[in-house]
């Protein structure tokens, strides 16, 4: 019992970075039609605006200490963060120490700026091109930008931990009245979820309650009507595809203390994203985040021992293997609509 | 001749003397001097060029033609390769037979994998395609490490049973080979500072390409080649017209299967190994990228689209700091440092920055590929003179 | 008819003349009128250096290329020399490699056998490399290895640690200088027995891939050797990157020991999740709950940042060694000392093994008075050194494994640098490492001949 509700919690973990990437790429699909490979490598620029101003918050101005000696003899230099000293050494260390969170107000306008300047500098000129050129620009972008990470923060991962208050893990068990220590479960991770939560509901809130999304919707349903109506629909699609960036990167902000971030996380991500995104159906919003949490449980199942020795090796195919039999049941996917990307 | 209308007979004899001329076209520099570097004209860069343009024509016949996009074509090559290389260390060391299984298992597997995929169309036959490559992948590296090999893949040993050669000779290893020829096995021509070098691997799976290229070509312009075509343009209209679809475009698919199967066939056969990376998502991709990059739906524009991307992977990423100051000698020391500082980040371990820059240009300055360039180059003057008279844009080469 | 040659670039920048003229046929066949496959001819003799460049261990490849490229420097007479002065045989004299200047090629493995034997090839026939080293993975070693077997150049491998590489896909023309998974088991065995006692119970994560098997099985028999029991074993898929839901179940065993049997990205994650879990505050029968990572580097411990603090696991050097355990592990201390003086930071393991076989297959050479690798294997097989940083050391001529104390670390608790991320806990000396060739976790494996290529 308590084996489940653990693998349900990690499924619903782990689904909650597939569903926020999936997301944001159906609604870039959704709105501009473009099939964007470089959604991955948006993830993984989130996840390295937390590296940045961790490295930023870090910034040392460099003192000679004669007394010490590093490791070839020479007189050691000790790094002082500036934040010490303005701040006093432990107010300084607190504000270093909450470097993740600190980062989603860091990326929030970075992510903006980068998908604004994404979808006016390259994707817009690519709307009325086929399927094909999408991919491979947006391939290409997607490795020139990983490209430039690797060449500044290197090829090996990157600790980014939590906040000391929220690296530990708290007792998920007692508190839905199951015996006390049966399931603990890591705070960042439930925050995580909740995160994931929030995210998800305010995207989709803002589709259906504010005009701008209506009319957002609208132009997802049939472009041309809203366009005729005199709508600049082009703009707005602009500003969504803005927001799709920005939700990527706030998911890999608040990856990073999961997983050390490295600069080929975004392309780690990309195929299962996209599978995801297909397997709840091309242009669906709700779709895409109901398959990233099934395949995310699925995936966590899959990963247990009574299972593994059932079927060996399922762990390592099992998102392939709902993927067919699920489109091979629903052809266009949990939710998919008729017409969408089957040509 | 050979039942080829005047224009495609011209491309045919044209690919034919790019082939048997390769040794001379890639090795434009003189050995020893700087530029050299640059030079593709060693028989393992040829023999990829030639295998991975095969690969790349096969993926053109499902993809150029019908529009189905598969994003798993790895599979077939690395099911081709693992086929052949058992061939290899079960019954002899020549190439045919290896070849031959590998092309009928990649058959039979596509056939398998095109009948299940097929039932869908667009992105969701991509992610089918994709689903069944990564699967094949996962379990080479893992579960079916005993029949794959796993991480360390499969090579020829020497105590394998090879049951149709004969004992090896004390201290030789096993080769692949023709009837007695070695595949390695090369003739080298100096002309005063350039060398040449001729391998007989090389010119075997040129003639195997440009059996594949005959053949491609012949579809493209068959009344089944036609059909596809149809099947791109509008699916639904042909389904209204009382004609299944499906008979057609799992033909292709097999074809095309087959065709990575021979491209995996042929990399055993020149190259004695196999690992389960060949089979990886981000191979499909590559096959995708270089029919993209070359012009998808034309005859020689994913060859190459293939062409290009080897080139790059194996050529640029070998320029290092050492080469690049090597060039760069006659600079004066600050403006040397200088220069060699700025190139140094494409080069080397930074290829792959260069070859998604390329991607990016190719795609956004040249759309419908590097065919659209040679296009604008050939053309250029004629299309001048169009305009003049407001005549037609000239037709896309195929 | 010219003569032929295969030395292409050597033999031209020597000055060679060539004549227009048609060559017979020979690459890789025997009717060679060269004694041996890229013969230097030349003034020069080229090595290729062929590391991971691009993928995940693109910085342990940097690492290596630093480490060559110091190598070269060294060979070639210049800078301070570094483990050339504290090595035993004293062949090299800093005049290149017998005369001739040491000039090298680098290409990128992507951590892919295809693409690094493809690498490979092209450096062996388009740039005329007579030696090829480098790598950070099993399964490129094997590929590389074999290729170099087929091809006729000596190989000596890099960054390789499963057993394979010398067991069962051994190859007379490669040698490995780093440690593999048996060794590691036998060597942290006792120490974990004596830290942790003898009465413990093991939950194995491995990678689903060979270098997880082999790794694997080395450390279970070790420590059942010792008492161990061993409750559960898991494979994860090596694509895995999210570990939580292999970890709750050990959560849920009454296992007192994890031993992360994953390299690289994989362990770093993993780690990181075990640690996110709580598991090192745990205990189980009265006993705290330990972690065990059979495989360490500088890097990952790097990555894994706070959570490696007193995990135990086993290395094959550390730029410490000298410092810490005395003058028996000479060389170490000039290594560093002239790394670090070149680029700032003291040398990673991969660095280490990189620099050390490139000064080995030059030495070797020396001795041999002959490239020709068959020379080259005889003058390596049996080879008893000292003095390259690792103590007392045998090339045993049986598999071409080296045989060298192995060093057990841990997590450093109070790291003073952000170098400084180990802890050296102790080395368990050779003969406790030392197995038959034909040890069962080695067998299937023939050398075979050496090959000089033509």
């Amino acid at each position: 019992m308590e084996a489940i509700i653990l693998q349900i919690l990690n499924g619903l973990d782990k689904g909650s970075a597939y569903a926020l990437i999936a997301l944001g790429l159906t609604l870039i699909f959704g709105t501009l039609g473009v099939v964007n490979f470089a959604h991955g490598a948006l993830f993984m620029l989130g996840a390295f605006c937390a590296v940045t101003l961790s490295r930023l918050l870090s910034l040392a101005h460099v003192t000679v200490d004669p007394t010490r000696k590093d490791f070839l003899g020479n007189p050691l230099k000790v790094e002082t963060p500036y934040v010490h000293e303005w701040f006093g050494p432990e107010t300084g260390a607190a504000i270093i120490e909450w470097s993740v969170p600190l980062s989603i107000l860091f990326a929030i306008p970075i992510m903006i700026v980068v998908g604004l300047a994404m979808e006016r500098g390259l994707i817009k000129h690519f709307y009325k091109r086929p399927h094909a050129d999408q991919i491979l620009v947006t391939f290409g972008l997607a490795i020139v930008l990983q490209e430039i990470v690797k060449f500044y923060y290197g090829a090996n991962p990157i600790p980014t931990p939590a906040p000391s208050a929220f690296a530990g893990s708290f007792d998920f068990g007692a508190m839905i009245g199951l015996d006390p220590g049966s399931i603990i479960y890591p705070y960042w991770r439930l925050i995580y979820f909740a995160f994931a939560a929030v995210m998800i509901a305010a995207v989709f809130a803002f589709l259906q309650f504010t005009t701008f999304g209506m009319v957002v919707r609208a132009g997802m349903a049939d472009r041309e009507t809203v366009g005729l109506l005199g709508i600049n629909i082009d703009k707005r699609f602009t500003i969504m595809f803005a927001i799709a960036a920005c939700v990527a990167g706030l998911a890999g902000v608040m990856y990073t203390p999961i997983n050390s971030p490295n600069y080929h996380m975004g392309m780690d991500f990309l195929v299962l994203s996209f599978v995801v995104v297909v397997v709840g159906g091309m242009g669906s919003l709700g779709g895409a985040v109901l398959a990233g949490f099934l395949l995310g449980v699925l995936e966590s199942f899959a990963s247990m021992t009574e299972v593994l020795e059932l079927i060996p090796g399922i762990n390592q195919i099992i998102i392939y293997l709902v993927a067919i039999v699920v489109l091979l049941t629903r052809p266009r996917g949990l939710m998919g609509r008729k017409g969408v990307m089957e040509q | 001749m050979l039942n080829l209308d005047k224009s495609d007979l011209r491309l045919f004899l044209l690919v034919a003397a790019a082939l048997v001329l390769a040794p001379f076209i890639l090795n434009p520099f003189p050995e020893g001097s700087n530029l050299a570097q640059f030079n593709a004209g060693y028989p393992d860069l040829m023999q990829r060029l030639v295998i991975f343009g095969i690969f790349a024509i096969g993926f053109n016949i499902l993809f150029g033609l019908t529009g189905y996009l598969s994003f798993g074509h790895a599979a077939f090559l690395g099911v081709g390769s693992y086929a052949a290389i058992w061939m290899m260390k079960l019954l002899t060391m020549n190439v045919i037979p290896a070849i031959v299984v590998s092309i009928i298992v990649a058959g039979i597997f596509a056939a398998l994998v095109g009948f299940i995929s097929l039932r869908r169309s667009g992105i969701y036959f991509s992610i089918l395609t994709l689903a069944f490559a990564q699967m094949s992948y996962s379990l080479a590296y893992s579960v079916l490490t005993p029949i794959t090999g796993g991480e360390t893949g499969l090579q020829p040993k020497i105590n394998d049973p090879r049951i149709l050669d004969a004992p090896l000779l004390d201290g030789a290893t096993p080769t692949a080979g023709l009837f007695g020829i070695d595949m390695r096995a090369s003739w080298q021509l100096s002309v005063g500072d350039w060398l040449f070098t001729f391998n007989f691997g090389y010119y075997f799976a040129a003639v195997v390409m440009l059996i594949a290229f005959y053949v491609s070509m012949r579809i493209f312009r068959s009344p089944f080649g036609m059909m596809l075509r149809a099947v791109k343009t509008n699916q639904n209209r042909l389904n209204y017209t009382g004609v299944n679809t499906r008979p057609y475009t799992l033909t292709a698919f097999i074809i095309s299967g087959m065709y990575a199967g021979l491209a995996g066939g042929l990399l055993v056969a020149m190259d004695t190994q196999v690992g389960a990376d060949r089979m990886f998502w981000t191979a499909s991709g590559e096959v995708v990228l270089m029919t993209i990059l070359g012009g998808a739906g034309t005859l020689i524009g994913p060859v190459l689209g293939a062409g290009f991307i080897k080139y790059m992977e194996n050529v640029v990423s070998k320029i290092n700091e050492t080469v690049l100051h090597q060039w760069f000698y006659w600079l004066p020391d600050g403006l040397e440092d200088f220069v060699v500082s700025v190139i140094y980040p494409f080069v080397g371990k930074g290829w792959h920055l260069t070859l998604g820059l390329m991607f990016m240009a190719v795609v956004i300055f040249l759309p419908g590929g590097l065919m659209e360039g040679l296009r604008r180059l050939t053309q250029g003057r004629k299309k001048k003179a169009d305009e003049k008279t407001g005549g037609a844009v000239a037709t896309p080469a195929e | 008819m010219s003569q032929f040659n295969f030395t292409r670039r050597g033999l031209l920048r020597g000055g060679a003349a060539l004549g227009a003229g048609l060559a017979m046929p020979t690459i890789f066949t025997s009717q060679a009128r060269a004694s041996y496959l890229n013969e230097p001819t030349g003034s020069t003799v080229t090595l290729g250096f062929n590391v991971p460049q691009s993928g995940p261990y693109a910085d342990e490849g940097a690492d290596q290329l630093r480490a060559y490229q110091l190598a070269v420097e060294h060979l070639n007479g210049e800078g301070d020399g570094g483990m050339m002065n504290t090595f035993t045989s004293k062949a090299l004299k800093g005049n290149g490699i017998l005369g001739k200047k040491v000039q090298y090629v680098s290409g990128d493995t992507q951590t892919k056998s295809d693409a690094a034997r493809a690498s490979a090839k092209s450096m062996i026939e388009k740039d005329g490399a007579i030696m090829i080293t480098g790598g950070s993975s099993s399964g490129v070693a094997v590929a590389v290895q074999a290729l170099c077997q087929e091809a006729g150049v000596i190989f000596m491998a890099g960054l390789t640690h499963a057993n394979d590489t010398t067991g069962k896909d051994r190859k007379a023309n490669g040698f490995r200088h780093f440690f593999n998974s048996y060794m590691s088991g036998a060597a942290l065995a006792p120490v974990l027995a004596k830290q942790y006692g003898t009465d413990r119970k093991a939950y194995y994560l491995t990678a689903d891939y060979n270098w997880g098997y082999t790794t694997e099985q080395a450390v279970l028999e070790s420590t059942e050797a010792m008492g161990w029991e061993t409750v559960n074993k898991v494979l994860t898929p090596l694509a895995a990157t999210d570990f939580s839901s292999y970890i709750t179940p050990v959560v849920q065993s009454d296992a007192d020991i994890l031993v992360l049997v994953h390299y690289g990205g994989n362990m770093v994650n993993s780690l990181t999740n075990a640690v996110q879990f709580g598991l090192r505050d745990r205990m189980v029968n009265g006993k705290q709950f330990e972690i065990v990572v059979p495989l360490y580097s500088e890097l990952m411990a790097r990555g894994a940042g706070q959570n490696i603090k007193g995990i135990f696991g086993s290395q094959n050097w550390d730029w410490k060694l000298e410092n810490q355990l005395g003058s028996r592990y000479i060389g170490t201390n000039a290594f560093v000392q002239s790394f670090g003086t070149k680029y700032g930071f003291p040398p990673s393991q991969a660095a280490h093994t990189g620099y050390v076989q490139a000064l080995l297959y030059a030495d070797a050479v020396e001795r041999a008075g002959s490239f020709n690798p068959c020379a080259v294997v005889e003058a390596l097989e049996g080879f008893e050194f000292d003095g390259l940083g690792n103590g007392p050391t045998l090339y045993r001529a049986e598999d071409h494994q080296c045989f060298k104390d192995v060093v057990v670390v841990k997590g450093k608790e109070n790291p003073e640098n952000e170098f400084d991320l180990v802890e050296i806990v102790e080395v368990t000396p050779t003969e406790q490492v030392t197995y038959p060739h034909d040890h069962p976790q080695f067998a299937g494996g023939a050398l075979g001949t050496c090959n000089p290529g033509a």
